[in-house]
């Protein structure tokens, strides 16, 4: 039985396929159409998954999308309805798109499946879980849990934006609901709008900033008070009652009334791009407090109620790695797992899923070898050696073809040792928003210049953000106070205190840049200003050559962690083809490209034509 | 008509039948904005949405 999810028309349009309950394949859009958090219905990753199984539409059970149209047009009515004669605005523009669309979303699915092949329409079986049901399933039927708690927290599906299921065997029961237009996903949003970023992806931002901000001072202390008398009210179970007054997503086109913010703040909002001030950090760092209390209070209802030590996360604001940590500290639960495509594009998984377990009443069986069922989240296309020589071809590029992978890592190794920057393209493109490494640029931790390299010359993208460590599993607790499983990079912890160098004396006192030089620790690059980081602990079962490599670093320098990013520059989706990772490197300051045991040293190649235009392709995030 | 015939179900399952009358007149508006919107707007309220 082949089932197909989709998930499309907001934002992270994706598409995956099942067989049997196996999960096949799986793909974000932005990916192929190389424009980030693409909308679009997914031809492309629709293509990409029926080819990987080797599958036509014809023969699927099952065409699944994400939510129930329906109910969401319900949702709109009636908030409109509730906050009449406010809103004008925002109907005005929602409601035509509604009429000559969504409205139609069957009609409109099946239209657009023609544009990936023809197919029997009348034959053609579609289904519409719930959004939250869609992520709920997403994070429980891939986890090794017979038994969880599931927690599903974002900024709004249909009415839902957060839920608390039980996940039993093949079947996930609703337990509680909090509904729209109380939302900690949008709670989160509203800030990251006030705080000068991009809603719906400058929220990874405003995480990086949060701890730039003094935890401890009276001024954030004055803002959780703020927060918590005039914005939010937080009950016991972390439902939470957004006061209205302050907000304004649900029936205007802001998130927030700019004005109003700026009399219970004391500034004005920050300007997309304007310098980042202290300021502006304690207000991050009160609101990731503020979200941390929250979502610990909703695990802890989450526990009550099902009684399980085993806990599944889903929905956007379970990508906070931050509140994920702090969750885990907690110690709520034994166990966790977070489905890496936490975000919308993660629904096209689920609701396939759901679909397979719930409308299909098929078993479900839980393989104990593995750490989970979702192969490292290394569900999309892989590049093959034509396509490789195909695109070197194109550019008339340089490069070197090594026989053995084990000579490759070696050499490659001793590149980073040196302190370059590698792009390291290698085997099936990761599914979710973080690179895994297989789409990833990489380089040595140890290297104190490496952060401010890698995000103004490579990324292009703000000097405070953080980067992550990929650490050998086996290895983690010799640079971590964490011993557990990380693969997915969703949970942060502190670098072990034994490697860290004290804070100079009136540190808190520093301005961001100043805090931004300070060496943190033996492994600078990867230790955030709060002396936390963002882990992937690197599995030989899962990923054996990215394993190899570090393995490789770990034997040339006695260091078993490399700094892992995205393979992309800012506002870029990440790299999938042999040639977006070249374009990539030509673009950047980058020293080497990896693909396959292809290696491409800058140097080496043609005078890159292009000039500074390209960056004009990609909106900043 | 398989719009329709969901969208009875819909109501139906959901008990909202005290949605109709304001589904109505909010269609119809939507449906003038629609046809009153010019052809130069539409397109750009679709990338915004």
């Amino acid at each position: 039985m082949k089932i197909l999810g989709i998930s499309a028309f907001y934002h992270d349009s994706a598409a995956a396929i099942i067989e049997n309950g196996v999960i096949i394949a799986a793909a974000q859009e932005e990916r192929f159409t190389r424009k980030k958090h693409d909308p679009g219905f997914p031809v492309n990753a629709v293509k990409y998954c029926l080819e990987e199984s080797g599958t036509s539409l014809d023969d699927l059970e099952a065409v699944v999308f994400y939510d129930k149209p329906l109910l969401k047009f319900e949702r709109l009515l009636e908030t409109y309805y509730g906050f009449a004669p406010v809103g004008v605005a925002s109907f005005v523009t929602s409601i035509p798109v509604w009429i000559k669309e969504k409205m139609f979303l069957k009609k409109l699915i099946r239209d657009e499946l023609e544009k990936v092949e023809a197919y029997d329409r009348k034959k053609l079986n579609l289904l519409f879980p719930e959004h939250h049901l869609s992520h709920a399933a997403s994070a429980y039927y891939p986890s090794p849990f017979e038994d969880a708690a599931i927690l599903t927290i974002d900024g709004v599906g249909e009415w839902a934006t957060a839920s608390i299921c039980h996940g039993k065997g093949k079947d996930i029961t609703v337990l509680k609901e909090l509904q729209f237009p109380h939302s900690v996903g949008l709670l989160y949003s509203a800030f990251t709008y006030f705080l000068g970023f991009r809603v719906n992806s400058g929220e990874y931002k405003l995480m990086g900033l949060a701890p730039y901000g003094n935890a401890d001072s009276p001024q954030v202390k004055g803002y959780i008070e703020k927060i918590k008398s005039t914005l939010v009210d937080m009950k016991e179970d972390g439902s939470v009652w957004l006061n209205q007054k302050y907000f304004t997503y649900a029936t205007g086109l802001r998130m927030v009334p700019d004005g109003r913010w700026e009399k219970l703040f004391g500034f004005p909002r920050r300007e997309s791009e304007a310098p980042l001030e202290q300021h502006h950090c304690d207000l991050g760092v009160a609101i990731q407090i503020v979200t941390e209390e929250i979502v610990i209070k909703m695990a802890r209802e989450a526990q009550r109620l099902t009684g399980s030590e085993n806990l599944c996360m889903a929905g956007g604001v379970a990508l906070n790695c931050v509140a994920n940590g702090k969750i885990q500290n907690e110690n709520i639960f034994k166990n966790y797992f977070i489905q890496p495509a936490a975000g919308d594009a993660g629904g096209a998984l689920g609701c396939a899923l759901a679909a397979y377990y719930i409308h299909y009443q098929q078993e479900r069986k839980v393989d104990h070898t593995k750490l989970d069922a979702m192969k490292g989240s290394y569900l999309g296309p892989e590049s093959s050696d034509k396509e490789i020589e195909q695109a070197a071809r194109k550019y008339s590029a340089k490069y070197t073809k090594f026989e053995s992978f084990d000579e490759l890592v070696k050499v490659v190794a001793g590149y980073l040792s040196e302190g370059n920057v590698i792009g390291w393209h290698q085997g099936r493109m990761e599914f979710g928003p973080r690179a895994l490494g297989n789409r990833s640029i990489i380089g040595d931790a140890r290297n104190e210049e490496m952060q401010k390299k890698l995000n103004l010359k490579i990324k292009y993208r703000e000097s405070f953000r953080p980067f992550a460590p990929s650490v050998l599993a086996e290895d983690c607790g010799e640079y971590f106070d964490y011993k557990g499983i990380s693969p997915y990079m969703l949970l942060v912890h502190p670098v072990k205190e034994s490697r860290r160098n004290p804070y100079p004396q009136g540190f808190k006192e520093f301005g961001l840049k100043e805090k931004l030089y300070h060496k943190r620790s033996d492994i600078p690059s990867i230790t955030h200003i709060d002396y936390s980081a963002r882990i992937q602990t690197v599995h030989r079962e899962s990923n054996e050559k990215y394993w190899k490599l570090i393995q490789a670093f770990k034997q040339k320098t006695g260091y078993g962690l490399i700094v892992n990013t995205s393979f992309n520059v800012r506002g870029e989706p990440i790299v999938c083809t042999p040639e977006d990772s070249y374009k990539c490197l030509m673009r950047t300051e980058m020293d080497f490209l990896v693909v396959g045991n292809y290696v491409f040293n800058k140097t080496e190649q043609p005078a890159w034509k292009e000039g500074a235009e390209w960056k004009l392709e990609y909106v900043l995030d | 008509m398989e719009f329709l015939k969901d969208f009875w179900m819909f109501l139906k399952e959901r008990k909202k039948f005290w949605l109709v009358p304001m589904i109505l007149i909010l269609v119809l508006i939507g449906v003038l904005l629609v046809f009153g919107t010019s052809g130069a707007a539409a397109p750009f309220i679709y990338t915004l949405f």
